[in-house]
């Protein structure tokens, strides 16, 4: 199972730095979602998946699943929220103020 | 603008939205205090009354949020991290490190034997803060379609 | 924390107040409030010389980071209760000065007065530690400091640039001073100065030895204006003159010397020391006296004067640190070199202190400091001409003023210098007292200059802009009148300085040369009879003269013309290659495009994790230790893999969410199959809220366009998407592989173990998140919080006329 959550994973990567790479503002807010789904499996397939009962010491189990990761990625679900909510937010008021969300025509002077 | 025309149509929507919306924030309520044993917990019970008022979002109008729940969430946000912080603060004023965490257990009188813990308050904290932050972020979009 | 070490930090904590005397207060001068401390602290200070002058010290220590052995250890012997006192007296001067030199009108008094302070309280830092990382940090701010209050008048631009420079080279400094304290520490193991000096033979044994010597003086010399690095300080003279007077001649620019002082005890004794330190010193003296007698403006002149002093005492602890070579006790062929680099330490700081404040009041009151422009105001303003008199006098070295004194015994060092018969300098040595001699009679001619043609000739008016030039208010004479004095005082009488402040400081540079209970001979004789040194100050005062006589002829050539180090060309130079070639990497790398960023950061993390996978052989498939895959997995997966693979190939908005949404509650499906129903939960939550979310916003945002086709870019997209995808799969797989295979026990285990006995929970997760990394989850909520406040102040606080930023 890990070998194939391994695998399902760099397509995730994958895709979403594809997405990073296009021109299309809303296209990136959608990329940081996707990566976020990545970085939450990675971080719980690298401790192992399914080595014991879930971690509830109700259970009575002789092994739990390991908390820390799940602790982790509770975390990071939260905070990919607010990040990606910001992001499309300013995807929005970008949008709003410059009336395009074609990141090349977004383009800053050389200048600055 | 769709909302509003989902809310001058859909009379089904709102009566089921009622019904739904009490059923959402009373589980809710319950996953925040079961959060120490079972599943749940300020981040899960935040959520779900921010998803219960978003139904209410959706089938009714901000008036109706606003009339039925007359706090700023903004302000809830600043209140739940006082709220978090000052539960880490007084144990400081005990002599013990920032965010020390007790617990123990009570007799209570109807309700028998009960854990009580300093966590309780530090989660209760949490579940403010999601809870504005994710209203605060949603209807600000959803205001400003003008 | 004791009192000294309140004493210490005590400007800082008065900078807090400033603002406030200053905005509630405004009637009353904010000086008049600054002028308390620096007289309690100089009181204070004067308290500890009975303790210094029998020879014991005052430790006192409050631990700052243990675990590194940095503590807040406060040091007081002679050498740094010499320059506490300065530090202290001559602010008190400064400040008393600054009172009516700065108006309290026009001036923004609050900011000055917040620097000064803060400056004040890092020298004390800096004087006062034992600990040389302590001494860094209040380095830095005494440089920081510094710029602040050259730049003080910041609409000139010329202040900006003073300021810019002093910035860049004494942090340049400072930074390679780091570097050689750290190797200190790498010889010694300790950060304490006095433990280093205990341990001595472990630095002079090191190969490190060199090194650590160049870069501690690299410091010592860019903050003491040491040649080539003294360009700064003219283009610092743009600081209100109390400042120049303070900061850049009595203070901030003798922390370099301190420095080299206190570390006598560590280098001295190496030929490397003595020659690097002496050569530079007179290299400095030499320059700083031929440069500022082509000067036009009575502070430039005063800069120059100040780089070429400075070097003076540089090179006559140079000479002095050959005691560490002999190391015979108090034998006063070498030890008068000491003697005389404190001697005049002390008498630099009076009569350059005076001469910078008689120089404020000429610009004052006549409003420009051009010497060509400027001329008989002996009549007009002769308080101040007499305090110049006394102090160009002492500068010059006349009797009877310190500044005789002073050189008199500089002239016995250098000679002595070639008696030693060390270090080459039997064949080299001659070239010492030759160079002194030279550099004097520059010092007495601009001395000259400096005097004539400001006091005497003719008195010009319609140069001047301003209409009624008289003498400078009282008030604004009282420092420069105290300071005169004791220059009077301190030449009539040098020693009741001799054993009460000489001796103790003396003893603090070279510890550890005397036996226990022995002091230095410090006795200070006028007369001497009719030595070599009383030849060389006659021919000095003749040569000088004749300079002076001469300088018509002098002022045609073209070195005279010129008024500007030629090394200002080099730092000009390095600064705008410095700012082209950096314009010129900004405009190969920042195309704008957030997608070049964003290739930029792929290809690098794809080159570093592949290489260290490749170089250290980590990449590792351990399959001895796999979960079984359930047969509903497949299914899952397959949903999960073609909803997110779709999402670039779906140009409709509506359906970018749902495959979006999708995806999101697969991840939620496979937290419950990975026993993880608290991460299932939230998921789910937060997909909901985020699929309302991305409705919203969609609503109002342009449908999504077809990316245009670019053969070779999508290429490149492919190859790093890809590349990047791959990685990661590989790290997942390798960190599975060690984190079963290899056995390195996890953390976890304690927060199992834990749950119930300390927290009283028995969901693990939430007691993870809610007890033991309560701390983590506040500053979670605190960062959502942020989140949700800047989406507040993107949507709704908008400044009118800003839509167009």
């Amino acid at each position: 199972m890990e070998i194939l959550m391994s695998i399902m994973i760099g397509i995730v990567f994958t895709v979403s730095i594809y997405l990073f790479l296009s021109r299309s503002l809303l296209r990136v807010t959608l990329a940081t979602l996707l990566m976020s789904h990545g970085v939450h499996l990675l971080l719980l397939t690298m401790s192992g998946l399914q080595r014991g009962a879930s971690p509830f010491l109700n259970f009575q189990a002789d092994a739990y699943t390991d908390p820390l990761p799940q602790a982790l990625v509770l975390t990071a679900i939260v905070i990919s929220f607010g990040v990606t909510s910001l992001l499309l937010v300013m995807a929005y008021r970008t949008f709003k103020v410059h009336n395009t969300d074609d990141l090349d025509e977004l383009r800053g002077s050389a200048d600055e | 603008m769709r909302q509003k025309q989902i809310k001058s149509n859909d009379v089904m929507l709102q009566i089921f939205a009622r019904i739904l919306i009490l059923i959402i924030i009373t589980f809710s309520i319950y996953l925040l205090l079961a959060g120490h044993n079972n599943p749940g917990g300020g981040f899960i019970g935040g959520l779900m009354t921010a998803s219960a008022l978003l139904i209410m979002y959706l089938a009714f109008d901000m008036k109706t949020i606003t009339k039925a729940i007359p706090i700023n969430f903004t302000t809830m946000i600043g209140a739940g991290l006082l709220l978090a912080v000052g539960t880490g603060i007084v144990t400081m004023l005990f002599g013990y490190p920032f965010l020390t965490q007790f617990f123990d257990y009570f007799h209570l009188p109807i309700l028998g034997e009960a854990e009580l813990t300093t966590a309780l308050p530090f989660d209760l904290g949490v579940y403010f803060v999601v809870v504005g932050s994710a209203l605060t972020i949603i209807l600000t979009i959803a205001e400003d379609d003008k | 924390m004791t009192l000294l070490h309140w004493a210490t930090i005590s400007p800082f904590l008065l900078a807090i107040f400033i603002p406030f005397f200053y905005k509630y207060l405004k009637k009353i001068h904010t000086g008049w409030f600054v002028l308390i401390l620096p007289l309690v602290l100089f009181v204070y200070f004067l308290s500890f010389i009975p303790v210094t002058s029998s020879g014991d010290v005052i430790l006192r220590s409050v631990p700052w980071v243990p675990s590194l052995g940095i503590n807040f250890a406060l040091y007081i012997d002679g050498l740094s209760l010499l320059f506490a006192l300065l530090i202290t007296g001559i602010g008190t001067l400064v400040v008393l000065y600054s009172i009516y030199y700065l108006s309290k009108v026009k001036e923004k008094l609050n900011n000055f007065y917040v620097y000064l302070l803060m400056f004040m309280g890092a020298m004390l830092g800096v004087v006062l530690s034992d600990n040389i990382i302590v001494i860094y940090v209040f380095w830095e701010v005494t440089s920081i400091a510094s710029s602040l209050l050259i730049s003080y008048w910041f609409h000139r631009e010329k202040s900006t640039y003073g300021a810019q420079k002093s910035m860049f080279i004494t942090v340049f400094g400072g930074l390679s001073m780091l570097g050689g304290f750290s190797l200190l520490y790498v010889m010694t193991g300790t950060f304490s100065i006095r433990e280093i000096i205990a341990n001595v033979e472990l630095v002079t044994g090191s190969e490190l030895f060199l090194p650590a010597m160049i870069l501690v003086l690299l410091g010592a010399f860019t903050k003491s204006a040491q040649f080539p690095f003294h360009i700064w300080l003219p283009d610092a003279m743009e600081a209100p003159t109390p400042v120049s007077a303070y900061l850049h001649s009595a203070t901030m620019v003798k922390a370099g010397i301190y420095l080299v002082a206190r570390l006598t005890a560590v280098f001295g004794g190496s030929a490397e020391w003595f020659w690097i330190i002496t050569l530079a010193g007179l290299t400095t003296l030499m320059w700083g006296s031929v440069s500022a007698i082509r000067q036009k403006d009575l502070k430039s002149i005063l800069a120059f004067s100040t780089i070429s002093q400075l070097g003076l005492i540089m090179s006559l602890l140079g000479v002095g640190s050959a005691a560490y070579y002999f190391n015979d006790g108090d034998n006063a062929l070498y030890t008068v070199a000491i003697l005389a680099a404190v001697f005049h330490l002390i008498n630099h700081a009076t009569f350059k202190g005076s001469l910078f404040m008689t120089a404020g009041i000429i610009d004052h009151e006549t409003g420009t400091r051009d010497i060509r422009k400027l001329g008989g105001l002996m009549t007009i303003m002769p308080v101040t001409a007499t305090i110049s008199l006394v102090g160009l006098a002492s500068m010059a070295g006349l009797p009877p003023f310190n500044g005789f004194l002073s050189k008199e015994l500089f002239f016995t060092s250098m000679l002595n210098a070639t008696e030693f018969g060390i270090f080459s300098l039997e064949s080299f040595g001659i070239i010492l007292p030759v160079l002194a001699w030279i550099a004097s009679v520059f010092t007495f001619a601009y001395c000259l200059i400096m005097f004539f043609k400001t006091f005497t000739g003719k008195f010009k008016p319609e140069e001047l802009d301003v209409d009624h030039v008289h003498e400078a208010p009282f008030g604004m004479l009282v420092s420069p009148i105290i300071l005169g004095l004791l220059v009077v005082v301190f030449g009539l009488f040098p020693n009741i300085l001799a054993y009460s402040l000489i001796e103790p400081a003396m003893a603090a540079i070279l510890p550890g040369i005397l036996a226990p209970g022995e002091v230095f001979d410090v006795y200070i004789h006028h007369w001497h009879g009719f030595v070599p040194e009383l030849f060389m100050t006659i021919a000095v005062v003749i040569l000088g003269t004749l300079i002076f006589l001469t300088m018509k002829k002098w002022s045609k050539s073209a070195f005279y013309q010129g008024e500007r180090d030629i090394f200002n060309q080099v730092y000009d130079g390095g600064y705008d290659g410095l700012v082209k070639g950096a314009q010129g990497i900004t405009r190969i790398q920042m195309t704008g495009r957030l997608r070049d960023y964003f290739m930029y950061m792929c290809s690098f993390i794809i080159l570093v994790l592949g290489y260290t996978m490749y170089r250290y052989d980590v990449f590792s498939v351990d399959t001895s230790n796999l979960s079984p895959i359930d047969p509903y997995m497949w299914v899952i997966s397959i949903i999960f893999i073609g909803s997110v693979v779709s999402v670039p190939f779906i140009n409709n908005r509506i359906g970018v969410i749902i495959v979006t949404g999708v995806a999101g509650f697969v991840v939620a499906l496979m937290f419950v199959v990975f026993r993880a129903p608290d991460l299932a939960l939230t998921q789910l939550l937060v997909e909901t809220v985020t699929v309302v979310l991305f409705m919203l916003v969609f609503y109002h945002l342009p449908k999504l366009k077809k990316e245009p086709v670019n053969k070779r870019l999508s290429v490149l997209k492919l190859i790093i998407s890809v590349g990047f995808g791959a990685i990661m799969t590989m790290v997942s797989i390798s960190a599975f592989a060690m984190g079963s295979g290899a056995g390195f026990p996890s953390i976890s285990e304690y927060f199992i173990e834990n749950a119930k006995e300390l927290a009283g929970g028995y969901n693990i997760v939430n007691v993870i998140l809610v007890d033991f990394r309560g701390l983590d989850t506040m500053l979670e909520i605190l960062v959502l919080g942020i989140a949700a406040l800047a989406v507040v102040t993107m949507i709704k606080l908008r400044l009118k006329g800003s839509e167009d930023v």
